[in-house]
């Protein structure tokens, strides 16, 4: 019974939304802090221009407020690709994906412009992120339950901006 | 006794991993770390993902409510300068569609062995490095439109319970009628 829930490939959402929000909770119970990921980007990147310009890296206004360093929010990053790595290969869905399948039917092309396509919207997550001081889960979780009105009109608009974008680029299956 | 343990900085990031392996997990297991899933709900095809977020709202809102009631931990809501949250979010939500991953489930799927996500996170390091060397010239502009950390039940001076009665109401409801068309 556990070997089957442990290795089956997926649950219900609903299953999995109720226990994100309970992740929730022990967020703030054990560590006082609402769960997000797009500051441990940034951060990163000024660890790595530490690496190469040195300390005064340290002086640019964004890095005195988003010290480039290993907090609680990056060691959650780390530990979502450690998760995910779990559940993947306990339920045999591990494996190499250069292009994914709506891609690959309605752009086409070969790994080289999925890579670039992925780097480029990337790119814009990043800043997107960065600029609306949050992502998917800071704003459209953790904030969207804090009742935060900035994290519902964030939450609003990424949706917004991702199903026009995504109607124009794949629009066509 | 909590508050002693907000400060111990070794614990928390130990904290902070585990939290991310569950939430890593569980965003597996939900299909979210899947490029296919998150561009069908882009493309209203499939509700996966919304399903996801709204069940977490509802279950997470009613619970962090209570614990900040109850417990040292307080709410943490992110100010609300809205301009750039309105345009952040809708180029944020460009790259969402053409990553067809989040920052989050961009981490998830790097663990299932996405090679295009890899090159999606080096996007984001360079995307997140562009916006903190251009952000004093923003300043201005982001400073104009704050409001504030404020809240919907702040805003409308409203008990927050209501909202999140009728939050929750209304995401069931949707949920709901998802079902009921099949989606």
């Amino acid at each position: 019974m556990i070997m089957n829930i442990l290795t089956s490939e997926l649950w219900s959402p609903y299953v999995v939304g109720i226990g994100i929000g309970v992740l929730v909770w022990i967020s703030f119970i054990i560590s006082n802090k609402a769960i997000g990921c797009s500051t441990a980007y940034a951060r990163t990147f000024g660890m790595a221009e530490k690496l190469v310009r040195g300390e005064k890296v340290k002086e640019k206004e964004y890095y005195k407020k988003f010290i480039p360093k290993i907090d609680w929010e990056w060691m959650l990053v780390l530990g979502i690709v450690v998760g995910a790595l779990i559940s993947s290969v306990l339920s045999g869905s591990f494996r190499f994906e250069n292009v994914p399948l709506i891609w690959k039917e309605t752009i086409g092309g070969g790994p080289l412009l999925r890579f670039a396509g992925a780097f480029i919207g990337g790119l814009l997550l990043g800043f997107g992120a960065r600029m609306a001081g949050g992502c998917t889960s800071g704003h459209g979780i953790s904030g969207t339950i804090q009742l935060a009105l900035s994290s519902w009109l964030a939450f609003i608009a990424f949706f917004v901006g991702g199903i026009l974008t995504a109607l124009f680029i794949y629009g066509g299956i | 006794m909590l508050e002693r343990l907000y400060e111990d900085r070794k614990k928390q990031l130990l904290f902070g991993f585990l939290i991310g392996v569950a939430f890593g997990f569980l965003l597996d297991r939900g299909g979210a770390t899947d490029f296919d899933v998150i561009v069908k709900q882009l493309l209203l095809k499939d509700f996966t993902v919304l399903k996801i977020i709204f069940s977490a709202i509802i279950t997470g809102m009613i619970g962090v409510h209570l614990i900040v009631r109850y417990l040292p931990a307080e709410l943490q809501p992110k100010p609300c300068f809205w301009k750039p949250i309105m345009i952040g979010g809708l180029i944020f939500g460009a790259g969402f569609a053409l990553l067809g991953l989040c920052p989050g489930t961009a981490a998830g799927a790097l663990g299932t062995g996405s090679v295009h996500a890899l090159f999606g996170v080096l996007g984001m390091l360079v995307g997140a490095g562009l916006f903190a060397s251009i952000y004093p010239k923003l300043t201005g502009f982001i400073d104009r439109s704050n409001m504030g950390e404020v809240t919907i039940d702040g805003v409308l001076e409203i008990n927050k319970w209501w909202i999140i009665t009728l939050i929750s109401l209304i995401l069931a409801v949707i949920m709901y009628y998802l079902e009921m068309i099949g989606l």
